[in-house]
């Protein structure tokens, strides 16, 4: 079973975030919220697997690491 | 024009029953000539049980309600000689339309599994569903089956004892007195059996107000499912056009929990919302309005003793995913060939407990599925508002999207799992077809596998050796004998065998597997007989 990664993963974290942050900058706050939730989804498809899902909704509310198993 | 839910079809007829100084037992009081109430009798009278139906009308449905009728239930209906008669009145769709605010978003077919008898769902005015049932009752009397309805029998009183139920009954002709050895209570949503004994409603309670039109139209409108959430026309609500037989189209509109219900059933509040969604220049007229309120809830227990709930008596879902008609049918399906078998004195009265756990299941699953739709499509919270508008705005650019659309998941039947009645999978087989599981169909050389299992215990060989008969304490089971060669399309291994070279299944009257081995081995499948008949 795949697992869901926590430790650094992204080629060029800075530039990244910064692509992030561009995304958002001309929204106000409806449109940014609308953003993120699609973004959730698109991302949510890409990974697919159901038991990462899970972990990644676990880890999203801070849960501690050996309850994400 | 004369409608036939104007028509009395079962008007009120004096029963000498009403003459006896003490009151008359019967085997099986059904209360409410509904889809599930005359599902039941016809169930009962086709194995030879005296039923008789009592109903406070003497008319079938008004208007279209139930609507959409699923492929099981179609099934079950065919077991109950009345199957073709409502397919072949009613229409098939595949393609449908989803609507977000002002467009269209996408559209889709359905693309059904190939190989079964019947269509995955048929639309059909819930008047000519209970229409062909009555049909089917008159023609079960012609035969000399033991099956009677009295229209204009309200029952306003009931006792309950260990051996037998007494019923009050107000006629128009006066009040008379029943006993029954049995009672199948299908009586409705707002059921007055289960108010008289005190049992109400669990579980979760949200509340809906749908505005239900049929509407004769002249325009050449295409078969298909139109849904749009949050259209102009009915702003931050659902709205949904159907087909129906006979240029009869079916709109549901949701309007919400809070709202003055006879101002909304006002034709003048009506027709300009109608006009919107249709377009103006749309000719249509107005058949039938009513506002219709459901509940998504069930009772605790369905088995009263010997008081049994079935249908919306015992559950009541939200529309989404048609799921109270086609839910009841099963529930009837799954209780009357028990019921039999414990009439007879051939199982157990325990065997009844087992309608309790499978059939709560069965709801269980239908209030779940139902919920999760009417969160998609009336969203409780900012957040489930902006991921449905979300998933609703992808769904218009990408495919990934479509599947998350939820407006409503069309009712498959219930596999049983851990039912008691289950023996544990022998066979190394595909897992549709596992213990609990409704029989899927299968195309065979001369016809189709479910015709063929019929209503009574079956053992089914594929390619694998087994006597013809088995009987065990009373109970008699079948073998019907196939080989992968009879399906050419391959139907029947992919859903039966699987991997596996051979299998014995055991087959429950109501086409549900008991047990599956990859061979016949006598001592186990009476044992399996005797789980399934709650013998242990």
């Amino acid at each position: 079973m795949s697992d869901l990664i926590l430790t650094p993963n992204i080629d060029g974290a800075d530039d990244f975030y910064a692509d992030l942050l561009s995304a958002h900058e001309s929204l106000d706050k409806a449109a940014s919220d609308a953003f993120n939730a699609r973004l959730i989804l698109i991302l949510a498809n890409h990974i697919g697997n159901r038991a990462v899902l899970a972990q990644s909704l676990a880890a999203a509310a801070l849960q501690p690491e050996e309850e994400m198993k | 024009m004369n409608k036939i839910f104007e028509t009395p079809m079962y008007a009120y007829r004096h029963s000498p029953d009403q003459d006896e100084a003490a009151p008359v037992r019967r085997k099986v009081v059904v209360v409410g000539a509904g889809p599930v109430g005359l599902g039941a009798a016809i169930d009962l009278a086709q194995q030879g049980v005296e039923v008789v139906v009592l109903d406070d009308n003497d008319k079938v449905s008004f208007g279209s309600r139930a609507i959409c009728f699923a492929k099981r239930p179609l099934e079950i209906l065919d077991r109950l000689g009345c199957g073709q008669a409502m397919v072949d009145k009613g229409v098939v769709w595949n393609q449908g339309r989803v609507f977000f605010d002002d467009r269209q978003v996408y559209e889709f077919n359905l693309l059904p599994e190939k190989g079964h008898q019947r269509p995955a769902f048929i639309n059909l005015q819930q008047y000519y569903f209970e229409q062909f049932l009555v049909n089917r009752v008159r023609e079960l009397q012609q035969q000399g089956a033991p099956i009677e309805i009295r229209g204009r029998n309200k029952v306003s009183a009931v006792g309950t004892h260990d051996t037998h139920v007494t019923i009050e009954i107000d006629t128009p002709e006066g009040s008379y007195n029943l006993e029954a050895d049995w009672l199948i209570a299908c009586d409705g949503a707002n059921s007055s059996l289960r108010a008289m004994l005190g049992k109400d409603f669990v579980g979760r309670v949200f509340e809906d107000n749908f505005l239900i039109a049929d509407v004769v139209m002249e325009a050449d409108f295409p078969t298909e499912r139109w849904f749009w959430f949050d259209p102009p026309f009915n702003r931050d609500q659902s709205a949904l056009l159907h087909k129906q037989p006979d240029g009869v189209w079916r709109i549901d509109l949701q309007l919400g929990w809070d709202i003055d219900k006879e101002r909304e059933k006002k034709p003048e509040n009506v027709i300009p919302r109608l006009k919107q969604m249709l377009g103006e220049d749309v000719e249509f007229e107005l058949e039938w309005v009513s506002i219709y309120t459901f509940q998504c809830r069930r009772m605790e227990q369905f088995r009263h003793g010997r008081v049994i709930f079935a249908g919306d008596a015992a559950h009541q879902v939200s529309p989404f995913g048609a799921r109270g008609a086609n839910s009841g049918l099963q529930d009837t399906d799954n209780l009357c060939w028990k019921l039999k078998l414990v009439i007879d004195g051939k199982a157990p009265e325990s065997l009844l407990d087992s309608y309790d756990a499978e059939r709560i299941h069965g709801a269980d699953e239908n209030i779940l599925n139902s919920t999760r739709s009417t969160d998609f499509i009336t969203p409780k919270s900012h957040m489930s508002r902006l991921l449905r508008d979300a998933v609703l705005d992808l769904s218009e650019r990408y495919e990934f999207a479509r599947p998350l659309v939820n407006s409503g998941r069309l009712s498959v039947p219930c596999t049983y799992d851990g039912s008691p009645l289950n023996s544990a999978d022998a066979l190394d087989g595909p897992s549709r077809t596992r213990p609990g599981s409704p029989c899927p169909d299968v195309p065979l050389q001369d016809g189709y596998l479910l015709p063929r299992l019929g209503g009574r215990f079956i053992l089914l060989t594929i390619d694998a050796d087994a006597p013809d008969m088995i009987e065990e304490d009373g109970i008699e089971v079948t073998r019907l004998a196939l080989s992968a060669r009879d399906d050419p399309t391959l139907a029947l291994k992919a859903r039966y065998l699987g991997d596996a070279p051979s299998a014995v299944y055991l087959i429950r009257p109501d086409q549900h597997v008991a047990a599956r081995r990859p061979s016949f081995d006598e001592s186990l499948f009476r044992a399996a007989i005797r789980r399934a008949t709650g013998k242990e």
